[in-house]
């Protein structure tokens, strides 16, 4: 095997883990908070690619693209919260997957109204657009790298706000028990609303810094949120670090299980078939990975601290 | 039950209504919606075997739409072998449901609540993917199915046309009789009562994931039938058919047309079709307009166009939080 190779897939791993992260971080609060499963988060992830998009494509600047996306997205997070989900916490998961897949269908159309019904390519910015030398001879990816890094500072602020801020208190208060933490003062519906803009924030980070790689797409959210819900699930629901230490394992299982796994396949079946079944059990080994995480731990691997 | 409630006299239009169908259609030179109605008998189908679970059992699968993928799939690859006997296609297809059924509900009725949600749904999300990959039955293209089943009878010739709606229109009537004795017999009654309250069944000596095990087998068994059907009406099968939305959007037929109410997803499957329809020919962005009606339809209206036929006499209902 190529060693070379095998450390950039593991840097390729690493970085669909950390998008992964960026998504599964709000997520995985809302759930924990107010247990509300929500369908349509990947949308948001669809919205920050396209409104990053945009704004790229209007200042011919990446950066400034990002820059407002955020509080865009941030806003548009918590009126999407308080306009529509706000009456769904009372109701049952059905109720609340129903409506958020509704949304759903309303945002993929929304957004080919608006925008191009191809969706939109913007251009890497000039300095990330190139491959740096790493340590060891392994020639990179800048822009993989750095969305490696802002995942990693972001993870790390996130990390620290929840773990050690007041703020961070309430919302842990919050997802161990919600009433108890009410009772105590804090303004649980207020709390939520600040949660889901961020969480929105994070995710359209998410899709911002995707899009210079794989373009704005109707329907792209759907593609990112099934892997995202198995790494809320197998992190433990409402646990940030949870939901980090799932999203780079999953990132990594998946990403080693394409390049990897017809070779492995190779030593001990035929060509033949380690050729056609390659592929298959490739896109499969999340999944089982889940499964048998959750037969042996139901809770998921790193369920939050008294909860 | 009284006989003439107003929602036995409902449904009884509605099947008259499908019966009568190819005939309307052809007097008022209209001929596609003999395929309309089709297919919206075929969802009917895969909607009443989701509702055995969602509506009385209360388990929400978001993962239903994989078995009409399966036997789908079925009847394609077999077909794409040159086997086109239908007794043998049909054999494969449902039991290939009844497998993947038993294997997946094992491992999801293990879970509750939100985590079976996610579970139901990623499951068929990972079938989806395999099909994917399975280059030789055309990946994501999908596969044409150049020969429908063939039953090797005159009179169940499945190329014509005909045959094939009544066909579909007698199996819809078998799985509604089939689920009205299911949900009323001795096994109903302990899949519903595990939905209202589980431990108090569990303590009257039932063994509860049995009883929910066995009714996910046969919800998935009957949505194979759908499965089966599709694929010969269709004379293609394609992985999207097995996509979590359109799982999504069985539920959403199940919820529209009443939950735990026997005939409900027939009504909810003819009002999403022809709603769906008629909203794309006005303009191609229909689903903005269709999205806020599922949430509408959620927030005001949770059980469904069935609540207008008054309280349903004790069966269903929806599963409190």
């Amino acid at each position: 095997m190529d060693w070379v190779l095998l450390a950039e897939q593991c840097l390729n791993g690493f970085q669909l883990g950390v998008l992964l992260f960026l998504i599964a971080a709000g997520l995985t609060l809302t759930f924990g908070i107010m247990d509300f499963v929500n369908l349509a988060h990947g949308s948001l992830y669809m919205l920050g690619a396209f409104v990053c998009a945009t704004v790229a494509t209007w200042t011919d600047s990446y950066l400034l693209g990002v820059l407002l996306g955020l509080p865009v997205l941030l806003a548009l997070g918590m009126l999407i919260e308080v306009v529509a989900l706000r009456t769904l916490y009372q109701r049952d998961h059905l109720d609340q997957v129903l409506a958020t897949f509704g949304l759903i269908l309303f945002f993929n159309e929304l957004v080919q109204v608006i925008w191009p019904l191809d969706g939109m390519n913007i251009a890497m910015p000039e300095i990330l657009s190139g491959t740096m030398i790493l340590p060891l001879g392994i020639e990179y990816s800048t822009f993989r790298m750095m969305i490696i890094v802002v995942g990693l500072v972001v993870a790390g602020g996130l990390w620290y706000a929840v773990g050690a801020t007041r703020i961070g208190m309430q919302v842990r208060a919050g997802a161990s028990n919600r009433r108890m933490a009410s009772a105590l003062g804090i303004n649980i519906s207020l709390l939520f609303t600040v949660v889901f803009g961020v969480g929105a924030m994070l995710a359209g980070l998410s899709g911002m810094l995707v899009t210079p790689i794989l373009g704005a797409t109707s329907g792209m959210g759907e593609q990112v949120i099934i892997l995202t819900f198995v790494v809320v699930v197998v992190g433990g629901i409402g646990s940030i670090r949870g939901a980090f230490l799932a999203a780079v394992l999953i990132g990594l299982i998946d990403t080693m299980g394409r390049s990897f796994l017809d070779v492995l396949l190779l030593t001990v079946f035929s060509a033949n078939a380690a050729e056609a079944a390659g592929p298959a059990l490739s896109s499969m080994l999340i999944y089982v990975f889940m499964i048998v995480v959750l037969f042996f731990r139901p809770q998921g691997l790193f369920p939050p601290r008294g909860a | 039950m009284q006989i003439l409630s107003p929602r036995t006299v409902f449904a009884a239009l509605v099947l008259t209504l499908f019966a009568a169908m190819p005939w309307l259609a052809n007097t008022f030179d209209q001929s596609h919606y003999q395929d309309v109605f089709a297919r919206i008998m075929i969802w009917s189908i895969a909607a009443v075997s989701l509702n055995l679970m969602l509506g009385f059992g209360g388990m929400v699968s978001f993962g239903h739409a994989l078995y009409l993928g399966v036997a789908g799939y079925a009847v394609g690859i077999a077909a794409h072998h040159e086997i086109t006997n239908a007794w043998l296609q049909w054999s494969i297809g449902l039991l290939s449901c009844a497998l993947i059924s038993a294997i997946f509900g094992a491992i999801s009725l293990r879970t509750r609540g939100v985590y079976f949600i996610m579970i139901t749904m990623a499951l068929s999300q990972m079938v989806y993917f395999l099909i994917i990959s399975a280059e030789e039955y055309g990946s994501d293209d999908g596969l044409v199915i150049y020969a429908r089943s063939d039953f090797g009878l005159a009179w169940l010739d499945l190329n014509d046309a005909m045959i094939r709606y009544y066909l579909i229109f007698v199996l819809l009537i078998g799985c509604l009789y089939f689920s009205y004795r299911l949900v009323n017999s001795r096994f109903g009654m302990v899949v519903r009562g595990a939905r209202s309250n589980q431990d108090r069944v569990e303590a009257m000596g039932y063994s509860t994931y049995w009883y929910r095990l066995t009714c996910f087998v046969i919800a998935g068994v009957m949505c194979g039938i759908a499965g089966l059907l599709s694929a010969n009406v269709e004379e293609f099968i394609s992985p999207d058919t097995l996509h979590w939305t359109r799982s999504g959007e069985l539920i959403f037929m199940v919820v529209l047309g009443g939950m735990g109410s026997v005939f409900g997803p027939v009504t909810g499957a003819l009002v999403f079709h022809l709603l769906s329809k008629e909203l794309a020919e006005i303009t191609t962005h229909w689903h903005l307009v269709f999205g806020p009606f599922l949430v509408l339809i959620v927030l005001f209206a949770p059980r469904g166009i069935d609540s207008l036929f008054g309280l349903s006499r004790g069966i269903g209902g929806r599963a409190d939080k």
